[in-house]
C-alpha cells in the first residue's frame, strides 16, 4: 500500500476582522470534511499570522498549504508555490511570509515540505466578526478545489499560477 | 533649499509607520516626526455590547498581543461584576491569569529579541539586509536561531493551555477563568519532552541574558550611547515595589530616580494620566497631568519596568537585576539599547515564574470566579510586553458598555519613540544627502527598541510593502525606493 503524504493545511488571518478571517473559516470548513470522510494524513492548523515557530511545524511535513486573505489581483482564489529564496528579498516583521517559514524550515531543520499558498480574494477589513457575501462565495470555490487535490496529492502541482501584480 | 526625508513604512515594525525628517539648506535636522497610523475606532466599535463579550472582542484589535488585550480587558470587568481590582479572584482565577500572561511576556519577548534585534547585534545595524535577518542568524548561529524558535513556540503552548485555544481565546472571564490546568497540560509544559520543558526555558533564557552581557562587553560605546535621552519612567509595581506584570499599583520615577506618582490605585488613573493631541498625527500623547505636557511624557515598557521597580521576585532574575542596576550605580537607566538587556531579564523573570505556577497546585482547583456586587464603571491595567496597557469601560442599566478608553503601551511610548528618532536623525543625517543602508537602520534601530505594535491586525497578502521616499521642501519626489 503505499503511503500516504503528511499534509498540513494552514489558514491564517484574524477572524475578527471580516474578510481577514479567510484562512481561519477555510480550515474550520474543511475540518468538517476531513472528519466525515475520515481522512487522516491531513493536520489542520490555524493563527492570526504566522511565525517563526511554524518552521517547525512544517518541517515534519510532506506537503504544506497556506491559505490567506488577498487583496492581490486575482477573481476569486488561486494557488502559487512558494519559493524559500523569496525570504531573501522581504523585510522582516512580527508576521512573517510563507516563503520566509519555508526558508527557515530549510536553514533549521533541512527540510524542504513541497509548500503552496492558496490565496482567497477579500474585500473588507472591518472590526466584524463575518464574511462578506462574496468572499464567502469564493471561499466555497477554494474549498471545493482543496478537497479535489487532498484526494489526489500529486495534482497539486498541477494547478499553479503565476500571479501578475 | 530645505528637503524632507521621507522613510515608510518603518519596516520590522507592526503595522504601518513613516518617519519624516526636515533637514534645512545646509543639511542641518531640523525637525523630525514619527507618524504611526493608528486606529482610534475600536472603542467606539465596542459601545453598545454586552461588556460580558469584551475580553474576546478586544482581540480583534490586535493579532500580536490579543492576550494583553484579553486580560486588561478581563480585570476591568472584574471592577464591574465585583470581583475586586486584581486582588478579589479565587487563587485558581488569578493564577491561571498569570501564567497566560507570563506565557505572553515570555513568547513576545523572545520573538522580539531572537528575530528583531540578534541580527542588528550579531551582524550591525549597517550589515547587509540580505543577512541582517533571522535567516542569516539560522546561517551563522544555528543554536541560537533554534532556541528563538523553541522558546516562542513553549510560550504559544502556555498560552493555549491557559486560554483554551490559539485564536479568541476565551480563557479570562469577568470575575476569573473558565478552565483551570489540566495535571496531563501541566506535565506537558512542565516535563515535556526533549526541549520543551520549564527547566530547559530557564536555562536557554539565562543564556540569552548572558549572550547580551557578553555583546556589551565588546560593544559598550553603541550600547550605552545609541539614542540615549534622559525620561520619566512609568509602570505598574507590586505593592511592595516587586516588578510584577500582571497587578500592582501604579508608579513613575523622574530620570535621577525621583518618585512622581508614589503607587496610586490604576482605577484614578483620569486623575494623573491625560492624553495630548497634536495636529501631525493620529496617535496621541500622553503625560503626567501634574508635570505637564512638554514635561509629563514618560517611557513604558522594559527599560521603565525595571528603573521603577525595587526588585524582580524571582531568584536568577533577581541576580540579573542587581547586575543591571549596578551599571548605572541604581539610579534609573535612561539608555535606550539598554532596553533590550531589560527585556532579556524580564524573559528570564518569566520563565522562572512560568515553572513556579506550574508547581503550584492551586491550578488544578475547580473555584473559579469571584461573584459580587456589581458597579457600572472599571479599569483595567497591566505590563504588556511593550508596557502599561489601560482598558477603561463604563456599562448602562441594561449592561451594554457605553463607553470605552484605551491607552496601548505604544501609544505611551509615543514621545519616546519620536526623541528617539530625533538623536539618530541628528547624528546620522546631519550634512547628508542621501539615505542609506546605515542610516535607515539606524532610525528602525531606534524605533525597534520600544517594540512598537500598531493596531492592524490584518495581514492579508500584498499588504505590507516598505518603500522609501526623498521628498524636498515642495514636495517633489527626489529618490524613491521600494521592497516587496
Amino acid at each position: 500500500m503505499q503511503l500516504q503524504p503528511k499534509i498540513l493545511i494552514y489558514g491564517y488571518g484574524n477572524p475578527g476582522r471580516q474578510d481577514d478571517g479567510l484562512g481561519s473559516v477555510f480550515v474550520d470548513l474543511l475540518k468538517k470534511w476531513l472528519d466525515s470522510k475520515s481522512i487522516e494524513n491531513v493536520e489542520l492548523e490555524n493563527d492570526y499570522q504566522l511565525n517563526i515557530e511554524d518552521a517547525l511545524t512544517i518541517s515534519e511535513k510532506d506537503l504544506v498549504v497556506f491559505v490567506d486573505a488577498s487583496i492581490e489581483n486575482i477573481d476569486d482564489y488561486c494557488l502559487t508555490r512558494v519559493e524559500a529564496e523569496d525570504s531573501k528579498i522581504e523585510f522582516s516583521m512580527h508576521a512573517v511570509s510563507a516563503s520566509f517559514i519555508l526558508d527557515m524550515s530549510n536553514q533549521l531543520y533541512d527540510k524542504d515540505p513541497e509548500t503552496y499558498l492558496l490565496h482567497i480574494k477579500g474585500y473588507e477589513w472591518d472590526y466584524k466578526e463575518e464574511l462578506t457575501n462574496k468572499a464567502t462565495i469564493n471561499l466555497n470555490k477554494a474549498l471545493d478545489f482543496i478537497k479535489k487535490r487532498i484526494l489526489d496529492p500529486l495534482s497539486f502541482k498541477d494547478h499553479v499560477i503565476e500571479i501578475m501584480e | 533649499m530645505s528637503r524632507k526625508i521621507t522613510i515608510e513604512p518603518v519596516t520590522r515594525v507592526e503595522g504601518h509607520g513613516k518617519v519624516t525628517i526636515h533637514l534645512d539648506s545646509e543639511g542641518n535636522v531640523t525637525q523630525t516626526r514619527l507618524h504611526i497610523v493608528e486606529f482610534r475606532g475600536f472603542e467606539r466599535f465596542v459601545q453598545g455590547r454586552p461588556y460580558w463579550e469584551a475580553p474576546v472582542l478586544v482581540q480583534r484589535l490586535c493579532g500580536i498581543c490579543p492576550v494583553s488585550h484579553h486580560l486588561a480587558a478581563a480585570k476591568a470587568l472584574d471592577v464591574i461584576v465585583g470581583a475586586g481590582t486584581g486582588n478579589g479572584l479565587t487563587a485558581t482565577g488569578e493564577k491561571m491569569r498569570r501564567l497566560m500572561h507570563y506565557g505572553q511576556m515570555f513568547q513576545s519577548h523572545t520573538l522580539h529579541f531572537f528575530h528583531l534585534v540578534s541580527p542588528d547585534l550579531l551582524f550591525g545595524i549597517d550589515a547587509d539586509p540580505a543577512i541582517r535577518n533571522i535567516i542569516g542568524v539560522a546561517l551563522k548561529h544555528k543554536d541560537l536561531a533554534v532556541q528563538g524558535v523553541m522558546m516562542r513556540k513553549y510560550g504559544q503552548e502556555v498560552i493555549k493551555a491557559t486560554a483554551g485555544k490559539k485564536i479568541h481565546g476565551t480563557g479570562a472571564i469577568p470575575g476569573g477563568i473558565n478552565k483551570n490546568l489540566s495535571i496531563k497540560e501541566r506535565d506537558l509544559l512542565l516535563n515535556g519532552g526533549d526541549m520543551m520543558n520549564a527547566d530547559k526555558m530557564v536555562e536557554w533564557a539565562q543564556g540569552a541574558v548572558d549572550f547580551f552581557k557578553g555583546y556589551h562587553k565588546a560593544n559598550s560605546n553603541f550600547i550605552d550611547n545609541f539614542a540615549k535621552f534622559p525620561s520619566n519612567h512609568l509602570s505598574l509595581v507590586r505593592k511592595d515595589g516587586a516588578l510584577d506584570f500582571y497587578h500592582g499599583v501604579l508608579r513613575s520615577v523622574d530620570f535621577e530616580g525621583n518618585k512622581i506618582l508614589h503607587d496610586i490605585d490604576y482605577q484614578g488613573y483620569l486623575d494623573y494620566i491625560a492624553e495630548e493631541v497634536r495636529p501631525w498625527t493620529y496617535m496621541k500623547f500622553p503625560f503626567m497631568k501634574e508635570m505637564g505636557e512638554d514635561n509629563g511624557w514618560y517611557r513604558v515598557g522594559p527599560l521603565a519596568r525595571l528603573n521603577t521597580c525595587d526588585f524582580i521576585p524571582s531568584p536568577l532574575a533577581q541576580k540579573e537585576f542587581e547586575i543591571y542596576k549596578a551599571y548605572t550605580n541604581g539610579k534609573p537607566n535612561n539608555m535606550c539599547m539598554h532596553t533590550h538587556w531589560a527585556r532579556l531579564i524580564e524573559i528570564l523573570h518569566s520563565a522562572e515564574i512560568i515553572r513556579d505556577l506550574l508547581n503550584d497546585p492551586d491550578l488544578q482547583g475547580n473555584d473559579l470566579v469571584t461573584k459580587g456586587t456589581k458597579t457600572n464603571e472599571g479599569v483595567g491595567l497591566l505590563e504588556a510586553p511593550r508596557g502599561t496597557l489601560f482598558h477603561h469601560y463604563r456599562i448602562n442599566d441594561n449592561d451594554q458598555i457605553e463607553m470605552a478608553n484605551l491607552i496601548v503601551s505604544t501609544t505611551n511610548n509615543n514621545e519616546p519613540m519620536n526623541r528617539s528618532v530625533n538623536y539618530v536623525a541628528k547624528n546620522y543625517m546631519t550634512g547628508q544627502k542621501e539615505i542609506t543602508e546605515g542610516m535607515m537602520n539606524a532610525v528602525e534601530v531606534s524605533i525597534r527598541a520600544y517594540d512598537p505594535c500598531l493596531s492592524c491586525a490584518t495581514h492579508a497578502l500584498g499588504k505590507m510593502p516598505l518603500e522609501i521616499s526623498l521628498i524636498d521642501s515642495d514636495d517633489n519626489i527626489i529618490d524613491k525606493k521600494k521592497s516587496k
